[in-house]
């Protein structure tokens, strides 16, 4: 398929590909395994300015869009999610300053992001808000000198890695998601700590931890735009992010639907390579239809949240939805063909498969996702 | 400091041709690549820019789509290149390839170190490091597999050796030719690719560089390839028969006749 990319996208494509094969390939089973996470390949990535694809270039970013950003992940995550996601969450990490925050908190912060030195991660979800994002009890009250933190953020990726951290809290409880406000919180200030490490199906090499916040004090400068838009921001952020995820989908499934390929090339039964069997040649299509249509669907809506539209929430959860099913369907039937050997620990198949399936779940749970696409076709359409 | 760095664009692949007429590599059709062993002097050349400062110039003869490999070596680092090219330079063996890469560098002066891959994969000879070191009248050090110190206006290194490591050192300039061992080369950043893809890389021909016909290209050459071919690898076993006594026996003696005891 053609995806009319231009040189500079290409550049991208090809480059963090070399890095996924070169990289990131040897040493995912190890990452995974060991639950270990991968500074080493983060530092590779940052010498080879691939955070800096999302920064704008007047921090020391390359200035790239949601399109730019989906090629580097989808290339990421063909080699490993979980380093796929430790890159990803360290852009939404600092998204909020890149989009709502003042020229100061931009050269303050920005730039040694771009340049990899620095990891950033979002803190939205708790214990009794996870959908339903709205229900977060985190509070921000107002004293002297700044905002005193109090409460418990839960499965925050880069947690504890990270050094910068956009953290959404309560500045007025009692009006709810209108009251929520987004501050950055620089790791080792006093009051902010971290929890217990998860301990995940997949993406095992990515980071996810709680961040516990005890009268944690943040001056008021840290705050991102106004307070009480917090909510609003976050949401319109993870709209932004959703075609990343689906781009990371997309990358899951092309890197099992090869590992398939290649599988049923050289398995040998019944005297010929497997892939001569035509049910076998129909379940390899079948991927290949799937993962195809993903990324063309996740590349458009890229393109729509590029294009400068207002309400692209529609689009990008499309994607979303769209992509991270495919990639569970595509990963459990690459185990399927790999057969025993797929089932394995030794083939790299099992883990896509348990990979794949947070793509469904985070940033926006699939079901969740259907709500807010049913929610704008109700809308009554002005003519 | 300024430091040259010579490379080579070979084929990358294993399935050679040869030209049979001329008993040179047929390099239509083929990928190119940075000869492997020349990524070592790139980046070494490179992290001695990072760590004295000074400008890091990549060098290479050969036809012109060569400029794709001096392309590479920018997006890693280096900050400027220069390609050697002229339809008097083809079919040069490595005597007539130093002299050219000499003519070139002399032309560079004043430079402090001139930084080569051990041998190419192509024609694996590992000569043209310590020619062009002949040529330049400088010192040469092979094989540098740690640059320990530059300093007043010294050079130290680690060589390796059969047996183990020599340190040595040298006045500047010099020439080394780097194994493998001695860094991992980086792989190139988005904003190297860019500058790589926007740099103007100058062609210098024969008359540019003052070279005199009769010393380039294949003319230049003072040795010929004859003939390439692959060896015959012939492996046969035999298996001994009659009682394991007499199998032993025999055994011994056909390896002593063949004076492995």
């Amino acid at each position: 398929m053609e995806h009319l990319l231009n040189e500079e996208q290409k550049t991208i494509r090809d480059l963090v590909r070399r890095i996924s094969e070169e990289k990131i390939m040897p040493a995912r089973a190890e990452l995974d395994e060991k639950e270990k996470f991968p500074w080493e390949i983060i530092g590779i990535l940052a010498e080879s300015d691939i955070f800096r694809v999302f920064i704008p270039e007047a921090q020391g970013g390359l200035g790239g869009g949601c399109l730019e950003f989906c090629l580097a992940m989808e290339e990421l995550s063909r080699g490993c999610a979980g380093v796929s996601i430790s890159y990803a969450a360290s852009a939404l990490g600092c998204h909020a300053i890149v989009e709502y925050g003042s020229e100061e908190q931009k050269n303050r912060y920005l730039p040694e992001i771009a340049a990899g030195k620095k990891l950033a991660a979002f803190a939205l979800t708790e214990a009794t808000a996870g959908s339903d994002a709205a229900a977060i009890r985190t509070t921000a009250v107002k004293v002297d000198g700044g905002y005193l933190l109090n409460g418990t953020k839960q499965f925050i990726t880069n947690g504890g890695v990270a050094e910068l951290y956009t953290v959404i809290a309560l500045t007025d409880p009692d009006k709810g998601a209108r009251g929520a406000s987004a501050f950055i919180v620089e790791k080792g200030t006093p009051g902010f700590s971290f929890g217990k490490k998860e301990k995940k199906m997949g993406i095992r090499a990515s980071t996810t931890a709680e961040l516990i916040f005890k009268d944690c004090l943040v001056p008021a400068a840290n705050i991102i735009g106004k307070p009480g838009m917090g909510f609003i921001m976050a949401m319109r952020l993870l709209d932004g992010s959703r075609p990343v995820i689906g781009a990371q989908a997309v990358g899951i499934a092309q890197s099992a639907l090869e590992a398939a390929v290649d599988y049923a090339r050289q398995r040998v039964q019944f005297g010929q390579p497997i892939i001569n069997q035509p049910v076998v040649q129909d379940m390899l299509a079948e991927m290949a239809i799937q993962t195809e249509a993903a990324r063309s669907l996740v590349y458009a809506a890229a393109r729509t949240v590029d294009s400068g539209v207002k309400n692209f929430s529609q689009e990008a959860a499309m994607a979303k939805v769209f992509a991270s099913d495919v990639a569970m369907k595509v990963t459990s039937d690459a185990v399927q063909v790999l057969g025993g050997a797929g089932y394995m620990r030794d083939y790299p198949v099992e883990k896509m498969m348990r990979d794949a399936k947070i793509t469904q779940i985070y940033e926006g749970t699939n079901q969740v996702l259907r709500n807010v696409i049913a929610a704008e076709l109700r809308k009554p359409k002005a003519k | 400091m300024k430091i040259v760095v010579c490379l080579k664009q070979v084929p990358g692949t294993t399935e050679i041709k040869i030209d049979s007429e001329t008993n040179n590599i047929i390099r239509q059709g083929i990928k190119n690549i940075v000869n492997p062993f020349d990524t070592y002097a790139v980046e070494e050349g490179v992290r001695l820019k990072e760590r004295h400062g000074g400008e890091v110039i990549a060098l290479t003869m050969g036809p012109p789509q060569a400029v794709d490999a001096l392309r590479e070596a920018i997006s890693v680092g280096a900050d400027r290149a220069v390609l050697l090219s002229d339809p008097g330079f083809a079919g040069a063996d490595t005597w007539a390839t130093a002299y050219t890469l000499a003519q070139a560098i002399g032309r560079m002066a004043p430079y402090d170190l001139i930084v080569c891959g051990r041998q190419t994969i192509d024609g694996d000879t590992g000569q043209v490091g310590p020619e062009l070191a002949e040529m330049l009248g400088l010192p040469f050090i092979a094989y540098v597999s740690r640059v320990e110190e530059i300093a007043g206006g010294r050079l130290r290194v680690r060589r390796m050796v059969e047996e183990g490591y020599e340190i040595m050192d040298a006045p500047l300039p010099a020439v080394i030719t780097v194994s493998k061992e001695i860094n991992v080369p980086r792989l190139p950043s988005l904003r190297g690719i860019s500058k790589a893809r926007s740099a103007v890389i100058p062609a210098w021909d024969a008359a540019a560089i003052g070279a005199e016909a009769a010393k380039t290209g294949l003319q230049g050459s003072a040795t010929r390839v004859t003939r390439i071919f692959f060896p015959q690898w012939v492996v046969q076993g035999e298996i001994l028969e009659g009682e394991p006594e007499t199998q032993v026996a025999e055994l011994i003696g056909r390896l002593r006749e063949s004076g492995v005891l």
